[in-house]
């Protein structure tokens, strides 16, 4: 009846994960009871879990990230603090297969469900509106998606309380995630989240690159996208490409578990090499799909906080171009060591060089986009610099691993971990601050708090220095990852500085809790009018904020990159149409909702071997698809006097928009 | 420039914004099918590396009988015949000969799947499952991917005799026949590789 799944999968022994369940389902219960008292349940549905709209959608893909932030960082917190106390005699607190577990799902969390959720609620957000269009070209697609994703990542939730998580790393390498070599549900977890959300970031995919090239506003030509839109597209691109040989890799070793085939077996034939090829072949681009937005995010700060339009636009796009191109070239340099030769090593360790020269190229974008400009220095713009300062050092460090001679010495210790933390931290996640803190008004109406988001950022900035840059000095003195605990006493003190460098980002963590309390509480005093808040350059800061559901009343015209900047020189920025026209607007509906909840039934359903669980959750996926496919009437017009109305309520508030002079 | 002017002033003189649904769907429909063919090219990857661990078990030769394959093919080719009669029946609204057109596309797209089907019962039954050496387990996966693709497109087939029996020929019932229609012929092109690589180069 219930598969492999019994009383005895809750880790009731372990008190560090019974602790983490029972704080997380003391949370979510707080937050059920809120929603119950303040009787927000219809508004919930009606507004948000229905809904299509590509605002509300990126909004909650934000949302999602920063909650498995939290879950992520008290992974890293956690190993840390063990790897701070496990010397010599000292064992620390952890044990090995946990602390195995906690770096698996510090991976994989940061990876699929932190960081792609908050690129992809990016591009949600600003996309759209960059390019002057309503919504994305397929908005239920768009909310699948999200859903599919989330169920993803509840299923990862899940893996705390109820069994385990994998223990073979977030690229969990065959053959040790093989039935013989981990025979509990947690790899079984790894394949189905990942496989889930993979499907979810496919269709993502698939739904940009259509909106970006079908969808623009009159007069937009590809050379005059914004360079969000530019980045977006390629990631996109990239993720079309790689994400089905994810589905691939994935899918063999769900074969190899459930069935007993031999891909990636040791015996009768298998083949654990092919799976690093396969894995890598997605894992390299995925890097690039993270680092590629947060280059957007960075090129829309530095031009709007400089007051100049972006130096050189056209060989930032070439950059990004070669970057997408040559980011499938480079795979095999995950694994140096494998022994593929001489000549093949040589092969991709120069390709890996290359593909420094374009991301040197941007640096330079950004800083002559700088150079002579009235720089106003606020949290994006500090997220931007350090940002530029610390990624050079990362970047350096790829090229010197990229050496495969040098690789051989530092493969699978803690200075590739440096390295990859060194490019990831200030290369996407930074970014998506600096988005967070940009778009934040735009999506709300109102700032966040300038003061603690600099005090948040100085945090994350010190803390990631005393956090990382002694992981290089350790890896060069060969202490190698992933130990739980080590009998090389001079290791510690570099150790326990990293830890502290932890404690310093936990209070950046903090500062930014406190940012958005202080910003939400201050936000009658705060409020933005104009639509307008940074003066802006491109098209989403011509809608009001919040923006009204159809983003634009009228669909601008762009003659120019900086679109928008070009109108308030003109001033035709906030001029008042004759009339309004009708708008087109997708209906929501529950339906991607429904499939996301079967995909996490499913995914569990197969984690625990329920098979008429698993049958009965994938048939009910099958049907809602083919009902939502035989609905015709998917959208609702908008009336010509309701945009009135919208419309003329936003100027009223603002009145000096309904002149012709620019702000 | 010319083009640019043009487009700015229907939009200024237009009542209602023109928004193209069906090309946009036809759009994505390429990009998904894209996607998959990124799909199908790791699994042909997967198969070639495992193209000769056999480990102690039958090869292709033992294995394959290629005029039952070449059966399974003319099914499926034909199939994508009698799919392109059914779109020009499409075109000129004769909803009548559209489902006759698909009936048989099913039919055939059936009798495909049924060979493969069998093929697999046998191989089974003779201790050549995908568990008996990587060379069968990347023979079933890689074929029977495709045959999952088929078998898709034949639900598929049916939602959409429903849905002309229902609604008619309308002009979203167009439209997912013209996406099914990519879908099929997609699959056929993908047949062509599977027949060469796996049964082919398999048996010589």
């Amino acid at each position: 009846m219930f598969g492999k799944l019994s009383l005895s999968a809750i880790p009731f022994g372990n008190t560090i994960a019974m602790s983490a369940v029972s704080g997380a389902l003391v949370l979510a219960l707080v937050i059920l009871a809120m929603i119950t008292y303040y009787g927000r349940w219809t508004y919930l549905w009606k507004e948000w879990l229905t809904s299509v709209d590509h605002k509300r959608i990126g909004v909650m893909y934000i949302i999602l990230a920063l909650v498995m932030l939290l879950r992520g960082f008290s992974d890293a917190i956690l190993m840390r603090l063990q790897q701070a106390m496990a010397a010599g005699t000292s064992h620390g607190f952890l044990h090995s297969g946990h602390f195995d577990q906690i770096f698996s799902a510090h991976g994989s969390i940061m990876m699929i469900f932190m960081a792609m959720p908050f690129l992809v609620g990016l591009m949600n957000i600003a996309v759209p509106q960059q390019i002057g269009a309503r919504d994305v070209a397929f908005p239920f697609m768009n909310a699948l998606s999200f859903w599919l994703t989330a169920a993803a990542a509840l299923l990862v939730m899940v893996s705390l309380g109820v069994g385990e998580f994998s223990q073979a790393g977030w690229f969990g390498y065959a053959p040790l995630t093989e039935l013989q070599y981990s025979p509990g549900s947690g790899v079984d977890y790894w394949i189905w989240s990942f496989q889930i959300a993979g499907i979810g970031s496919l269709m993502t995919g698939i739904n940009f690159i259509v909106t970006i090239l079908k969808m623009r506003a009159p007069g937009m030509n590809l050379m005059r996208m914004p360079i969000f839109v530019w980045t977006t597209l390629f990631t996109n691109v990239l993720m079309i490409f790689a994400f089905p040989v994810l589905t691939v890799a994935l899918a063999l070793i769900t074969f190899d578990r459930y069935l007993g085939m031999h891909f990636f077996t040791n015996t009768l034939g298998g083949n654990p090499m092919l799976y690093v090829n396969l894995f890598w072949i997605w894992g390299h681009p995925e890097v690039y799909i993270l680092i590629l937005p947060a280059f957007g995010v960075f090129s829309e700060v530095v031009a709007t906080f400089s007051g100049k339009r972006l130096f050189s636009y056209r060989s930032l796009v070439y950059a990004t171009g070669a970057i997408t191109v040559l980011s499938f070239s480079v795979w095999l340099h995950h694994f140096f060591t494998m022994g593929a030769g001489a000549d093949v090593n040589a092969v991709f360790g120069i390709a890996t060089m290359l593909i420094a020269i374009p991301t040197g190229v941007k640096t330079f974008n950004w800083l002559f986009t700088m150079y002579r400009g009235r720089i106003r220095f606020t949290t994006p713009m500090y997220w931007t610099l350090g940002f530029l300062t610390t990624f050079a050092i990362g970047g350096m460090t790829g090229v010197l691993v990229s050496l495969p001679p040098a690789d051989f010495v530092l493969h699978n210790s803690l200075f590739l971990v440096a390295h990859f933390h060194n490019v990831l931290i200030p290369g996407s996640l930074f970014g998506f601050f600096a988005g967070y803190v940009y778009w934040f008004p735009k999506v709300t109406g109102f700032p966040l708090n300038e003061m603690w988001g600099k005090r948040a950022f100085w945090c994350w900035m010190i803390g990631f220095y005393l956090a990382i840059m002694p992981l290089y000095v350790l890896g060069l003195m060969g202490m190698p990852r992933r130990m739980e605990h080590y009998a090389n006493l001079a290791w510690q003190p570099y150790l326990v500085v990293a830890a502290i460098g932890t404690a310093v980002i936990l209070l950046g963590i903090i500062f930014q809790i406190t940012q958005l309390a202080v910003s939400i509480r201050q936000r009658h005093d705060t409020r933005d009018l104009t639509g307008d808040h940074w003066n802006g350059r491109t098209l989403e800061w011509a809608t009001s904020s919040p923006p009204a559901i159809y983003n634009f009343a009228i669909i601008p015209i762009v003659h120019d990159i900086d679109a928008f900047e070009d109108m308030k020189e003109k001033g035709i920025a906030y001029t008042r149409p004759e009339r309004y026209h009708d708008i087109l607007i997708p209906r929501n509906t529950s339906k991607g909702f429904i499939s996301g909840a079967l995909a996490f039934v499913f995914g569990f359903s197969m984690v625990w071997y329920i098979w008429w669980l698993a049958i009965l959750s994938a048939i009910g996926i099958l049907f809602t698809v083919i009902a939502r496919s035989m609905d015709d009437d998917v959208e609702y017009i908008i009336p010509a006097a309701e945009v009135e109305r919208i419309e003329d309520e936003r100027h009223r508030k603002f009145p000096s928009i309904a002149s012709d002079s620019p702000a | 420039m010319t083009g640019e002017a043009v487009t700015i002033s229907v939009m200024r003189t237009g009542e209602v914004e023109h928004t193209d649904t069906a090309a946009r769907k036809a759009f994505g429909f390429w990009i998904y099918l894209m996607t998959d063919l990124v799909l199908f090219a790791a699994l042909f990857a997967t198969f070639a590396v495992m193209s000769r661990s056999y480990a102690g078990g039958p090869a292709g030769k033992d294995l394959f009988s290629l005029p039952d394959v070449f059966t399974e093919t003319m099914f499926l080719l034909s199939s994508s015949a009698t799919y392109g009669l059914a779109m020009l029946a499409t075109y000129n609204g004769r909803k009548g000969l559209v489902l006759a057109g698909l009936a048989v596309t099913f039919v055939l797209g059936l009798g495909f799947i049924s060979m493969e089907v069998s093929e697999f019962h046998a191989m089974i039954l003779d201790g050549n499952g995908p568990w008996r050496s990587a060379f069968l387990s990347a023979v079933f996966t890689l074929v029977g991917t495709h045959g999952t693709h088929v078998i898709f497109g034949l639900i598929w087939m049916l939602v959409m005799m429903v849905q002309i029996f229902t609604k008619g020929l309308t002009a979203p019932v167009q439209s997912r026949l013209l996406c099914l229609s990519m879908f099929w012929h997609f699959l056929d092109i993908v047949w062509i590789g599977v027949f060469t690589v796996v049964y082919l180069m398999g048996s010589m």
